[in-house]
């Protein structure tokens, strides 16, 4: 049944009509249980990464990793997801305190990529006891250009696994394609994502 | 047909009723650069939202190694020369690997000043070089307090490198902001969009 008020229609098949809601718009969610990795691909399952919207948002919700002090990573795709191996450029930094209170620090974290095919590391080596884990975002800019390369930047707030700290990740950097990139994977620099959620937005 | 929960007015006349708080980002206007030395937003700043945030996608400018700057006026004026205090860092991280940085860019804060602020730094002018990021806008109409910002600019560095450039700071008026201008420090805006957003309310 439609919701219709004075010949508008504010909501019908179960979803409200385009103008009502946000313009962060929901895509898709996936849920890791012991998963090697995740993937989002254009045209796959719900999945909408194209020139529908300038600005992608993935969303981060209590990653935990099934081995101690592995890195969340992500890699990019031209090719629908037959290959994750965009060359990046990026750069970092992180704040990090311990619960101790021993010391704290901010300084430039060796995650930038230079020219490499590598997965990015958005998060420093995660803990993995019961109550840890890593939440945080990515932001992809104009993935489709077929012109620019593909700007992208991350902040992830993380339970650090080495020294049992509370740490806050800072990433960003580009794809130096101007191919559009259609797909983005994400999985841990060791073992599998025991759990956690990852959603994808459009901005509008 | 209108909505009405426990006496109140949800929807009405085709639209969701003003008061019903949504907390969502809507979009206000798009504007293109196509070789502009200047993009301006006149309107829909105003007390309709929290805060306002400005979007950039892919801004390439026309002179190599350029920054994409902001300044902000009241009323109907036009001399973007608001007085502002800001700080500024940069991370670095050169294509070749050569080097990196992490630093605060005195070169890019303003201490009481009333020139462009920069949200970025150096970005190269080949062909797929380009700069990304965003301005955040708090309560740009408050007649109370002055008017707080953060940047975030990451672009392709002239020098071939990764580059991110975080600014923050204030305007320091208690005067409602109306209009934010945006330019290169040098040269036009060749292309590359901005949006302009109103988060809240």
């Amino acid at each position: 049944m439609g919701l219709i008020s004075n010949g508008s229609t504010i909501f019908d098949n179960g979803a409200m009509a385009s103008g009502f809601g946000g313009n962060m718009v929901f895509i898709k969610k996936l849920t890791a249980s012991s998963s090697a990795t995740l993937s989002f691909v254009d045209g796959s399952d719900g999945v909408v990464l194209d020139d529908t919207y300038k600005e992608y948002v993935f969303t981060f919700k209590n990653i935990h990793p099934a081995t101690d002090q592995a890195n969340f990573q992500f890699n990019l795709s031209i090719d629908a997801g037959s290959n994750y191996n965009v060359t990046k450029t990026s750069s970092g930094f992180r704040a990090f305190h311990p619960e101790n209170d021993s010391y704290t620090g901010l300084a430039y974290w060796a995650s930038g990529l230079a020219q490499s095919t590598n997965f990015q590391s958005i998060t420093d080596g995660l803990d993995n006891d019961n109550d840890s884990c890593g939440n945080g975002t990515l932001t992809l800019f104009n993935p489709s250009s077929a012109v620019f390369v593909k700007h992208y930047i991350s902040t992830c707030q993380i339970n650090e696994g080495g020294s049992q700290e509370s740490m806050n990740n800072f990433v960003g950097g580009y794809g130096n394609t101007t191919s559009a990139v259609d797909a983005v994977q994400f999985k841990m620099s060791s073992g599998n994502i025991d759990s956690g959620d990852i959603c994808l937005y459009g901005i509008a | 047909m209108a909505v009405v929960s426990g006496g109140t007015t949800l929807i009405d006349n085709g639209t969701l009723d003003a008061a019903v708080p949504t907390g969502k980002m809507t979009l206000l206007a798009t504007q293109t650069a196509s070789a502009s030395a200047t993009i301006s937003f006149t309107s829909g700043i105003d007390s309709t939202y929290d805060s306002y945030v400005f979007k950039f996608y892919d801004i390439h400018p026309a002179t190599d190694d350029t920054d994409l700057t902001f300044q902000v006026d009241t009323g109907t004026n036009t001399s973007y020369n608001q007085t502002i205090t800001s700080t500024a860092f940069q991370v670095f991280h050169k294509e070749d690997d050569s080097s990196t940085t992490f630093e605060y860019k005195g070169n890019r804060d303003l201490a009481q000043g009333t020139a462009f602020q920069p949200l970025c730094q150096d970005i190269g002018n080949g062909n797929d070089e380009s700069m990304s990021g965003y301005l955040h806008l708090f309560s740009p109409s408050s007649s109370t307090f002055v008017k707080h910002f953060i940047g975030l600019g990451t672009n392709v560095y002239s020098g071939d490198a990764s580059i991110q450039i975080y600014s923050a700071g204030y305007i320091n008026t208690t005067t409602p902001l109306t209009r934010v201008q945006f330019k290169m420090d040098s040269g036009n805006i060749d292309s590359g969009v901005i949006k302009l957003y109103g988060v809240g309310g």
